[in-house]
């Protein structure tokens, strides 16, 4: 089973959002990053399929050298080696063409990666690379299982899930409950080191949308607090005042 | 401009989530087209898209398409598009929605922009507002290919009755195999609820209630209000309730009129799932909560005597 997983590197879901630059670039000062959280699940289940199935786990990030720490940890946590197409990520459509050229050739049963990145939650790049390669694309995904040529899977629909199977290989937008999040032991951390880590460059025609600026939401008001004796004080502010209900 | 909108349904009816994205076409003026595909929904449920805009709703009614089957999904709409001459595809944000429409972006060369919140800027190029870092905050950008797909988040539009009604053409395309490849064995989906992404309330509870068997309250609440039920994270990863109702950063992100969070501290993870919401009440027994400050109304005290008093003051006022 050889596996490729993308991963993104974004913020940590705490961090402030912030932006410089006449508000074009986000804002980096203090933030931490990490591995998207649902691109952690990815490689989470990655790790399953490698330990039930064998194989090897490649991991392909398109960034520039700041977001080798995070590639580290996903050596770390069980991928193999690893790809870092050098660009910065400008839209959907550009990863998605840099993740295709890159796994053109590479011969994988598998593409997993996050339903979503938690920076610009498109949720587009596994549809656009299983088009880009002609193969079939399923997100969000919710458990996965291997047998033999097929995968069967959970894929979570509004109100409830859907239950499908497909024949590798294919392209899987991942989310919880598919695995637990796992945290990279001392032994991960120390051979992560010396994993490969290959970096190429970008190829092809580029991006689809341009930034233009970024916005902040509104400062949200103050709340109004309505004492636990009198609830139906609540009801009327939400009739005639949110007029909600 | 010609436009395409892709509706879906459910249970026979056109989801309001994609009533909104025929408004959303209406509203930025021009020919409207709807396509519906699957024939569990009828002629007359489709003709009805015409009072919000569409003048024309191309009906695929292939049984096989009564699931959400991705390729053939974006097969079909990609060459709707071309006959159509539509320059924009317009859909809501769902979880056949977004897959379909990456594929069609790629099958059609187009610029997709994704959790659109406000309708184009078309003064100077095509530009879009939409929302990322899960809704703490939004980018301005601009669609630079000749076609061009917005998957639009709830409430980008307001609805508008326009008392028309819109013709409804049997529309079809050949199929292959490679667009079946992915085999749907089975569906299972709750029926007759309010579901949690198209809710205009919504009732979530947190691990503050202790277990599930503390739930019939906040079901009571929710059927009260009409609204859909929510949990957050902790709460469906214990299986108190289902996956479908974690409601957060890594759960569905909801935008409905009114948020009641019930015993949920109010993570940032969380918040991120519900700060599109118009107004939020907070119930927590502790006045500390990082909750309340993203709150617009709170109560402080035990959720266990609070809520059945809600429903109550509720039912009483009607
Ligand atoms: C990467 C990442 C992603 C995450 N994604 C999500 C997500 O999508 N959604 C999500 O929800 N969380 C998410 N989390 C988890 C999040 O950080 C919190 O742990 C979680 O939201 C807490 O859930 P809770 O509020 O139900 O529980 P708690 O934090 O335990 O809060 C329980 C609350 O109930 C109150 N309470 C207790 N008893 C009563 C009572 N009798 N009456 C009234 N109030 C009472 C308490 O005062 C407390 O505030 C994520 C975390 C990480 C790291």
């Amino acid at each position: 089973m050889k596996i490729l997983v993308c991963i993104t590197h974004v913020p940590d879901t705490t961090s402030r959002i912030a932006f410089t630059d006449g508000d074009t670039k986000f804002d980096t000062n203090g933030v931490q990053f990490i591995i998207g959280p649902y691109d952690d699940y990815a490689l989470a289940r990655a790790v399953e399929l490698k330990e039930q199935l064998g194989g090897s786990i490649t991991v392909l990030n398109v960034g520039g050298a700041e977001t080798e720490p995070t590639i580290r940890k996903a050596l770390a946590i069980g991928a193999d080696d690893a790809i870092r197409v050098n660009a910065e990520p400008k839209d959907s459509f550009f990863v998605a063409e840099q993740i295709a050229n890159a796994a053109k050739d590479g011969g994988y049963d598998l593409i997993l990666m996050g339903r979503e990145s938690i920076d610009f939650n498109g949720g587009m790049v596994h549809g656009m690379v299983g088009e880009l390669l002609g193969l079939p694309s399923i997100s969000p995904v919710m458990t996965l299982d291997i047998e033999g040529d097929t995968a069967k899977m959970a894929r979570e629909i509004e109100g409830g899930k859907e239950y499908l199977e497909v024949k590798l290989p294919f392209v899987a937008g991942c989310q919880e409950p598919i695995a637990e999040w796992k945290i990279p032991n001392m032994r991960g951390i120390m051979s992560a080191r010396t994993k490969p880590l290959n970096v190429v460059e970008p190829s092809g025609n580029g991006e689809n949308t341009k930034l233009e600026k970024y916005e902040l939401p509104p400062a949200k008001g103050d709340v109004k607090m309505i004492d636990a004796e009198n609830v139906g004080e609540l009801v009327s502010l939400l009739k005639n005042e949110a007029k909600v209900i | 401009m010609s436009i395409l909108v892709f509706v879906e349904s459910a249970e026979g009816r056109v989801k309001k989530t994609s009533i909104e994205a025929v408004a959303y076409a209406a509203a930025m003026g021009g020919d409207v087209t709807a396509i519906a595909l699957g024939n569990d929904v009828d002629s007359s449920e489709l003709e009805k898209l015409g009072n919000y805009g569409a003048s024309k709703v191309l009906h695929v009614d292939d049984e096989r398409l009564n699931q959400g089957v991705i390729q053939a999904y974006s097969s079909i709409i990609a060459k709707a598009m071309e006959d159509s001459s539509a320059e924009v595809l317009v859909l809501a944000n769902s979880s056949l929605g977004n897959p379909v429409s990456a594929r069609v972006s790629v099958k059609v060369g187009a610029s997709l922009v994704s959790n659109v919140t406000d309708l184009p800027d078309t003064s100077a190029g095509f530009k879009v507002k939409r929302s990322i870092y899960t809704g703490k905050a939004f980018a301005n950008v601009e669609l630079t290919k000749e076609k061009k797909i917005l998957a639009i988040k709830k409430n980008a539009a307001e609805i508008k009755e326009t008392g028309g009604t819109a013709t409804v053409e049997k529309y079809s395309v050949d199929l292959g195999d490679s667009d079946f490849g992915a085999k749907i064995t089975k569906t299972d989906k709750a029926t007759g609820e309010v579901l949690l992404p198209e809710a205009e309330i919504v009732v979530s509870g947190g691990r503050g209630l202790k277990g599930p068997e503390n739930w019939g309250m906040v079901e009571e609440l929710a059927k009260e209000l009409g609204a859909a039920t929510g949990c957050s994270k902790p709460v469906s990863d214990m299986d108190w309730r289902p996956h479908h109702e974690h409601v957060g950063q890594t759960g569905v992100k909801v935008s409905p009129q009114l948020y009641i969070a019930v015993g949920i501290s109010g993570a940032i993870q969380h918040l991120a799932g519900v700060n599109s919401s118009k107004y939020i009440v907070v119930i927590n027994k502790d006045p500390e909560a990082p909750f309340f400050k993203a709150a617009d109304y709170g109560i402080v005290g035990d959720a266990f005597e609070i809520v059945p008093k809600l429903t109550e003051a509720l039912r009483a006022a009607k």
